[in-house]
């Protein structure tokens, strides 16, 4: 078993967040895992990817070519991936029609190795109407198969704007099975203790938003399916 | 990229942050500013775009667009590689002083600007900013001082103040064992030259800071000696405050350290 | 020395961190350093730690500053190190050069990034020629190239150990994704698994008065005539290769009947044994060999390595700095030698596999 999983998407959409639980999860599972944040130069475009591998055996090189499971949060996010698909790629993508939050790839692309992007940016992540992604698109390679859950949309009716990252996170589990809710919940616990105690209700929220991203793949694999 | 060309959009409508942060619509974006490159990449907030708004405003009202270089540091200055409709060179951290001032030894003719952080003038360009203003090089330094290493994210610089928290002083700045913070335009005034200038401005007074812009490169354009400005600036995403908490930083905390005003002019005894 | 954790313990870290927690390891008593990505954080963790277990960090208005008052340190007898990179990698080479000279044993980290100049904040192996030859000398220092986080640990607990045993300066060379990327590492103490901490010791400030209780210290680095330095830098080089043995490491693997050796030194190596792996599935016969230690470089065992094989692939994220190492090291044995060079940029495991496959496709058809 060895997964290779890219997770991209702006600034503020909390990418990187996905890509740290999933590997700190694989690693309390007792997997090989590596997770590597990629922003800069190669990311003209400002747009942020997480690279993380999970596997039962040591992995090589932090970063690949070619994903088993590719995250687009995006539209701009579609275009800058589009060399890591391959046939076999599975590609989750936000279906509602909501616009990401868009800076500029310098002011990113050079501090965010350091510096978090202003609180401002990562409130507004899926709050405005939008274009959003194209389901076609994303469709566009063939043999690759493709999950499309309206995320943003749900965690703005239904539960919190900015745990829109962590219901894309359920819906990786459910594609991925590769590590169980159980690790995701314990490596969430343990990366935002001092969060969760200080408001416990972000807790609920967190893992409302995991189970929902869960159920909601479950529902499209049940469905359409492609 | 689409949002480098829509010149109408402001860094508060897109952020919601809705204080005093720089407005550029179309009709009030200074001639010298490139349209191209705006909106601008600091974050919002960020008092570098003030700086650089009066110092575009300032080349304006002295028309020295054709003659005047920009250079700019390694640190968020570098994001104005592009800024102007003005020849630009960025230069390596804490070098821009020397090229500057290697360029005017070349071509007298043309008006250098040398834009640093407080990181680049007054820790790894010390040396040069010193010697430059002994030599009363005919250049025109400004230099933003923002309390932090901003780019790299945001650890101590010379001006940080005393108790403030950094990355690399987690439990504050402690002046027994990291020293007091740098006073540059006290240090300039201290050792620059007959005809030099040196003022302290700051973004929360913009008409003073075009005052003072205008003084500086009016200095280097008189042949009258070597003009240091340095400028009070604001840092929200590394200070990690609100806009309210920023602008107090800025008006309050900063300026009970750093006294805003002129320490030399180019007309005193020396 | 304290201990710095109660037993072995596996943590899913940053590179980075890991290397502020060697260094505790390590015993270094305290830090010199100036601000620059890709290594930024074993600052800025080094400065929450240091104070806990009473080590010493001091913020330098530049990066000349911070590697001389590194030299300082050392002469004051303490473990002491700095860590940068790119441009910062540039200053510190003279601080380093006059390790060199002086036989001072500091240690530095140094976390590579995107060359030349500025360039990018984030990954690249062009300063392996700065970090082996940098300045105006011999290269005489020693140079521990990693490739995974245990390595940073194991090697910078090493890289201090072998500073003081051979006075020697020494450096451990990552790069920007070793510092900034997260997988697992066992922290343990030194002495839990029987390493050592050599001991240091005073240049200046002995006990006793100079010149009274004892013969005053007197450190240079300047001469008088082309002689003199003649034979120093020659009496240096002699000690240097007698040294070698001692200090050199490699790895390697598949060499036995392979048709192609793939080269690569540091976090690329991840990928060529990977390469190697899966291309040995497919019945392809390859081999990999890696350079642990750049300077001294292993020499002997690359020439025994590539002995019997038609051709080499040198793998590096700069274009040729290896590759010239190489070339230097073979010189005179009827290997072929091709290269795959990406400077300032990764290499992945298929793609470096595809290479091989291309190249012994491609001369299987020449054949
Ligand atoms: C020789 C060298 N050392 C270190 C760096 C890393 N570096 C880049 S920006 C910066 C600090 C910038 O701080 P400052 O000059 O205050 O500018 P600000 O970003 O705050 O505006 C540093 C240390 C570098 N690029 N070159
Ligand atoms: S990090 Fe600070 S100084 Fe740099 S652009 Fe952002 S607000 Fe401005
Ligand atoms: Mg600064």
């Amino acid at each position: 078993m060895h997964t290779k999983i890219a997770v991209a998407g702006e600034g503020g959409q909390g990418v990187q967040s996905i890509g740290e639980i999933l590997a700190e999860a694989a690693n309390r599972s007792g997997l090989e895992t590596t997770y590597m944040p990629n922003f800069g130069v190669e990311q003209r475009g400002g747009v942020s990817i997480a690279f993380v591998q999970i596997s039962d055996r040591p992995i090589g090189s932090p970063k690949f070519k070619r994903a088993d499971v590719l995250v687009v949060l995006s539209p701009r996010s579609v275009e800058r991936t589009r060399g890591y698909v391959t046939p076999g790629t599975t590609v989750i993508y936000d279906s509602s029609s909501i616009e990401a939050p868009k800076i500029d790839d310098m002011t990113i692309g050079i501090q965010s190795w350091e510096t978090l992007a202003p609180e401002g940016f990562a409130d507004m992540a899926g709050n405005r109407p939008g274009k959003g992604i194209k389901g076609e698109e994303v469709r566009r390679d063939s043999n690759v198969r493709t999950v499309g859950i309206p995320a943003a949309r749900i965690a703005k009716e239904e539960l919190q704007p900015r745990v829109f990252n962590i219901l894309i996170l359920g819906a990786i589990l459910a594609i991925t099975k590769v590590v169980t809710v159980e690790a995701a919940r314990e490596a969430m616990e343990h990366m935002f203790r001092e969060k969760f105690a200080q408001r416990p209700e972000l807790r609920d929220d967190n893992f409302a938003a995991l189970e929902r991203g869960l159920s909601l793949v479950e529902t499209e694999q049940a469905g359409a399916g492609r | 990229m689409e949002n480098k060309t829509s010149g109408s959009a402001t860094s508060e409508s897109k952020t919601g942050f809705t204080t005093r942060t720089v407005v550029t619509p179309n009709e009030a974006m200074p001639k010298v500013w490139r349209r191209e490159t705006k909106p601008h990449r600091f974050c919002p907030g960020c008092g570098h775009p003030i700086i650089l708004k009066a110092l575009a405003q300032a080349v304006e009202e002295l028309d020295i667009q054709g003659r005047t270089v920009f250079g700019c540091d390694i640190g968020c200055s570098l994001l104005a590689w592009d800024f102007f409709n003005l020849d630009s060179i960025q230069t390596h951290h804490g070098r821009t002083t020397p090229v500057i001032a290697g360029l005017k030894r070349a071509r007298p003719d043309l008006i250098g600007v040398a834009y640093m952080g407080d990181g680049g003038g007054y820790a790894i360009g010390s040396q040069h900013l010193l010697n430059a203003a002994m030599r009363n090089d005919r250049v025109t330094v400004i230099l933003c001082n923002n309390t932090v290493y901003a780019m790299t994210g945001g650890q101590m610089a010379p001006t940080t103040l005393p108790t403030q928290k950094t990355e690399t002083t987690p439990y504050g700045r402690d002046p027994a064992m990291t020293g007091e913070p740098t006073l540059g335009p006290e240090l300039m005034a201290a050792i620059g030259r007959k005809g030099a200038y040196a003022a302290r401005g700051t973004v929360a007074n913009y008409r003073q800071l075009v005052k003072f812009t205008k003084k500086a490169l009016e200095n280097q354009l008189a042949d009258r000696g070597f003009s240091f400005l340095e400028v009070l600036s604001t840092c929200p995403t590394n200070w990690r405050t609100t806009p309210r908490q920023t602008w107090d930083f800025v008006e309050d905390d900063m300026t009970r350290v750093y006294k805003v005003g002129e320490f030399l002019k180019p007309e005193d005894e020396k | 020395m304290a201990r710095i954790v109660d037993d072995d313990q596996r943590m899913f870290m940053t590179g980075n961190e890991v290397l502020a927690w060697a260094a505790l390891a390590a015993g270094a008593e305290i830090m010199y350093g100036y601000p620059i990505t890709p290594q930024n954080e074993i600052m800025h963790y080094w400065t929450r730690l240091a104070p806990r277990f009473e080590r010493g960090f001091l913020q330098t208005e530049d990066e000349l500053s911070a590697g001389f008052t590194t030299l300082g340190g050392v002469m004051a007898g303490k473990r002491a190190f700095s860590a940068t990179s790119g441009p910062g990698d540039i200053l510190m080479q003279e601080p380093i050069c006059m390790a060199e000279m002086m036989r001072i044993p500091a240690v530095w980290i140094i976390q590579q990034r995107g060359a030349p100049s500025t360039a990018t904040v984030i990954y690249g192996q062009q300063e392996t020629r700065l970090a082996c030859f940098g300045g105006n000398g011999e290269g005489h220092r020693v140079v521990y190239s990693t490739s995974s986080h245990q390595e940073l640990f194991d090697y910078l607990i090493k890289a201090f150990n072998t500073a003081w045993s051979y006075r020697f300066p020494t450096i451990l060379l990552g790069d920007g994704y070793q510092g900034k990327m997260r997988e697992a590492v066992t922290l343990y103490n030194p002495e839990d698994h029987g390493v050592k901490l050599v001991p240091t010791e005073p240049f200046v400030g002995r006990p006793g008065v100079p010149g009274v209780d004892r013969a005053p210290a007197h450190y240079r680095n300047t001469f008088n005539i082309e002689e003199e330095i003649y034979e120093i830098v020659h009496a240096r080089e002699e000690e240097f290769e007698a040294l070698t043995p001692q200090i050199v490491e490699f790895e390697s693997g598949y060499l036995d009947e392979a048709e192609m050796i793939l080269i690569g030194h540091g976090i690329v190596s991840r990928a060529i044994k990977e390469a190697v792996k899966l291309l040995q599935n497919k019945g392809v016969k390859v081999g990999y060999f890696r350079p642990v230690t750049l300077r001294p470089f292993p020499v002997e065992e690359l020439r025994k390595a590539v002995e019997k094989v038609p051709a080499v692939m040198v793998f590096e994220s700069a274009l040729g700095q290896l590759l010239s190492m190489v070339k230097e090291a073979v010189g005179g044995l009827p290997v072929k030698i091709e290269a795959f060079l990406r400077p300032g940029v990764g290499i992945c495991t298929d793609e470096a596999a595809e290479q091989v496959q291309e190249y012994l496709r491609k001369s299987s058809m020449v054949h």
